[in-house]
């Protein structure tokens, strides 16, 4: 098979041009692909974030009334409604918190392990909730207790003075290590507004910022923190996955008789939510995937339309090796090694080209380093490819007849 | 003469008709993908007020406490209340206004029973003027009428409409948080992109239905939409909306006649910062920014990091589509090495060759610039059924469809020389020999 090598790297000596556009067409094609590729994934990453909630089982109402209400009110009308929604048939857990994940709210709190922000210091995503917060969102606690009724606070009296005092507080598992590494973090204190501690009482295990990846405010490190505040906010509602359109409906027609000047702005199921939160990674995903096929059809069709006009100019070679005793399978086999040097030259160059981009994505977009798995993976589909566009010309020239390929 | 070579162009692309349909397909694509990401970008990034962005600039200053503060930090996003409400007493600049978000429900006094939730922008006098709004009916308010806490109000088109079907509203009452409001004036449809005077509340949102003296919304004590940071004691007790509370979430914009206006306005900001640290206000040394309008979105980084990756990946899409044009159409020529010498041994110079198959590339770019303008078209149909709050800007206009064409006949061309001067250069004896 490779006696072959010497006439095909002389026939591409003289077709230096041609050789040379197709090597550089792959080598471009291995570089935006690779790449490409390794964005889709980190989308997909993203895609598959796990929020720690019960997800299926939730669903968010936003309501608002058309005339000012007393702030000092917000918490008794929260208390009532969420009796109310709670005695709807179907409905586990109710609760109302001041933000929610894949939500717009996002409110963080700096925390630190002495008083007036010295120490220690981190800053948590803050959720102020009752006691139904946790069943309701299907937190799992780690360590520690929930909120006892009348641990909650009201969320406006306790900010009515300088120095809100809030009793005790639950943290998830990644500020626990963080503040207290190799301690239990239950019995611990902690400063959030000022000088009066806190009681960490209990540890939940995965609870998120409500823009997850996407995180502006907090310190990115995914620490959060719940505060036994009854105020204004989200409703959230628990209940079955089949059961919880029916439930969405009923609790806004509850909400809503209460009070006509009320209206339930909106009415989301958090997998709803959670699909509008990561529609633009999945649209990114997508033109990217889009992209990556059209480039390898084109780079296909560039070998196809190339490899057609060789066969076509070497119909007499092919004849006369045929004449002079070659097999179709040694015809055949010469286009198909003429294809896997030029496209190996191009792989090469690519795979350069496809790292020296990885770095300049890194500086520009601060995108993750390409993982070399990719690399093996961009050479092994384009040699395939290379194969499988060749594949229909060289079968051509193999299955020429030597007399009509000579008389030509 | 180009006449005849389109003629003959035509004539070669019918007698290829599966390469050339490869290459148009090809380069099509390549177009397409480019118009769409490129449109998207030339959108997003565009000028929200050309005739003035060199003479509208965004203040900051620096109120912040010391608490994690490091030096050459970005200063807090927006102004107190107590610090725009300072600035705007003061008057240094021809125009000024102080603004910020809310969202409240709009009714009429015996109006329909379900209240119309509208955006709000509560601001001041010279607003209107500041950013050209466009008047239906009547105009603004005074700086009297700010001063005053006038119930006076401007709405939208659009509210306008549902509140009023379109009539002419001025001195009409509405009801906001039980109170009654005065209509004054009523804007015609109003397009900014991006809504560059708050990116708080998503960078291209639509302009706001709802505008009223900022003074009064605080006293209806409206609420506030947007970003707000805290600081030391925070509300203190109180709102975070009060004068003196620590809490930045004004926004606040000042218009010079002349952009060279900015150098002595930088300075009376300075000396601000310098007397509210001396007076114990302020921690932080004098750390201010001026910055008009494109500055101001280039810092805040308004164009989406993925719309500029969209587009390198389009170009780098189109560079292979160019290369495989160029293999293509070299293959194409050189099969006609034949005809060619038949051509040259007739009287053809090298000129007329080289010309020939540079039409025929061109040609072929224009029939690509076609197709890749129709996937365009389905591009940006996908870009706008996409959920982003600027999926629904993303159109056509007539710069872009030049630029289409422009680029398309650009890329063939460029596509359509190397192959055009191989052709030139066969010569005539030894192809008639071997034939």
């Amino acid at each position: 098979m490779f006696k072959d090598l010497i006439p095909i790297l002389s026939t591409l000596r003289r077709h230096r041009i041609a050789a040379g556009l197709i090597v550089l067409e792959v080598a471009l094609t291995c570089a935006i692909v690779t790449n490409a590729l390794h964005l889709i994934q980190t989308r997909i990453e993203a895609l598959n974030t796990e929020s720690g909630l019960a997800e299926s089982e939730m669903a968010v109402l936003d309501l608002r009334g058309s005339k000012p209400q007393a702030p000092e009110r917000s918490g008794a009308i929260a208390a009532e409604d969420v009796m109310r929604l709670r005695a709807l048939p179907g409905v586990k857990a109710a609760t109302v918190v001041n933000q929610i994940v894949y939500g717009n709210n996002s409110n963080n709190s700096g925390v630190s392990l002495e008083p007036d922000y010295k120490g220690t210091r981190v800053t948590a995503a803050q959720y102020a909730a009752d006691e139904q917060m946790i069943p309701t969102f299907g937190l799992k606690l780690l360590e520690g207790r929930n909120f006892t009724p009348d641990e909650i606070l009201d969320g406006f009296q306790a900010f009515s003075v300088a120095d809100p005092v809030i009793g005790q507080l639950i943290i998830n598992k990644v500020m626990a290590d963080k503040l207290f590494p190799g301690r239990s973090a239950v019995g611990q204190r902690v400063y959030v507004f000022g000088r009066s501690p806190s009681t960490v009482i209990g540890v939940v295990e995965t609870l998120t910022h409500t823009q997850l990846h996407r995180v502006r405010g907090g310190d990115g490190s995914g620490t959060a923190m719940i505060l036994p505040l009854r105020g204004g906010g989200s409703y959230v509602l628990r209940a079955a996955p089949d059961q919880l359109d029916r439930v969405i409906k009923a609790a806004t027609a509850s909400l809503e008789a209460v009070d006509p000047t009320r209206v339930v702005t909106r009415a989301r199921s958090v997998p709803q939510m959670r699909a509008g939160f990561y529609a633009q990674d999945r649209a990114m995903a997508w033109l990217m995937g889009g992209v990556c096929v059209s480039l390898l059809l084109v780079t296909a069709m560039g070998i196809v339309g190339l490899a057609s006009f060789w066969v076509q100019q070497r119909t007499r070679m092919i004849g006369t090796r045929r004449a002079l005793g070659a097999t179709e399978r040694q015809i055949l086999r010469y286009f198909q090694l003429e294809n896997l040097l030029l496209t190996t030259t191009g792989i090469v160059i690519g795979l350069g080209a496809a790292w020296a981009l990885s770095q300049l994505l890194m500086q520009s977009y601060a995108l993750p380093r390409l993982p070399w798995v990719y690399l093996p993976a961009g050479a092994v589909s384009l040699w395939l490819l290379g194969q499988l566009a060749v594949w229909v010309p060289a079968r051509r020239a193999a299955r020429l007849s030597p007399v009509a390929a000579l008389r030509s | 003469m180009f006449l005849h070579y389109l003629e003959l162009a035509w004539r070669n692309t019918l007698a290829a008709k599966g390469l050339s349909a490869l290459m148009v397909l090809a380069l099509g694509l390549g177009i397409g993908a480019c118009m769409t990401t490129l449109t998207v970008y030339h959108v997003l990034s565009g000028d929200p007020i050309p005739h003035k962005s060199d003479r509208l600039f965004n203040v900051q200053l620096d109120a912040g406490d010391l608490i994690g503060w490091q030096a050459g930090q970005e200063p807090t996003f927006d102004l107190t209340r107590y610090d725009a409400t300072a600035l705007l007493r003061d008057r240094k600049a021809p125009r000024q206004v102080m603004s910020s978000g809310f969202n409240t429900s709009v009714g009429l006094p015996d109006g329909p029973a379900k209240p119309i939730f509208s955006s709000v922008r509560m601001t001041s006098a010279d607003f209107f003027a500041m950013f050209d709004a466009p008047w239906a009916h009547g105009g603004g308010w005074s700086a009297a009428d700010d001063e005053a806490e006038a119930r006076v109000a401007v709405i939208s088109a659009s509210l306008n409409e549902k509140l009023f079907g379109g009539a002419n509203s001025v001195g009409r009452e509405v009801i906001v948080r039980g109170q009654p409001l005065r209509i004054v004036g009523v804007l015609k449809p109003w397009k900014v992109q991006p809504h560059f005077w708050d990116l708080t509340l998503g960078s291209y949102t639509e302009t706001e239905d709802f505008y009223l003296p900022f003074s009064t919304a605080m006293a209806l004590k409206m609420g506030h939409w947007g970003n707000m940071d805290c600081w030391g004691k925070g509300a203190n007790g109180g709102s975070s909306l009060d004068l003196n509370a620590s809490c930045s979430w004004v926004q606040y914009w000042v218009e010079f006649d002349k952009p060279e206006d900015a150098a002595a306005y930088r300075d009376y900001l300075v000396a601000y910062s310098e007397a509210q640290r001396k007076a114990g206000r302020f921690e932080r040394p004098a750390n201010v920014r001026l910055r008009n309008v494109m500055d101001w979105l280039g810092a805040q980084k308004v164009l989406p990091a993925d719309v500029r990756l969209q587009t390198w990946l389009a170009f780098g899409f189109l560079a292979v589509c160019v290369v495989n044009m160029v293999g293509l159409l070299l293959a194409k020529t050189l099969r006609r090495s034949g005809e060619i010498g038949v051509r040259r041994a007739l009287g053809a110079t090298r000129g007329d060759i080289f010309r020939q198959f540079v039409v025929e590339a061109g040609m072929l770019g224009m029939a690509g610039a076609l197709l890749g303008l129709l996937l365009a078209q389905g591009g940006l149909w996908l870009v706008r059924q996409s959920p982003n709050d600027y999926a629904r800007l993303a159109e056509l206009d007539a710069a872009m469809l030049a630029l289409t064409l422009g680029l398309a006949l650009l890329a063939s061309l460029v596509a359509g020389l190397l192959p055009a001067w191989r052709a030139a250069l066969v010569t005539p004896a030894l192809q008639l020999k071997v034939q």
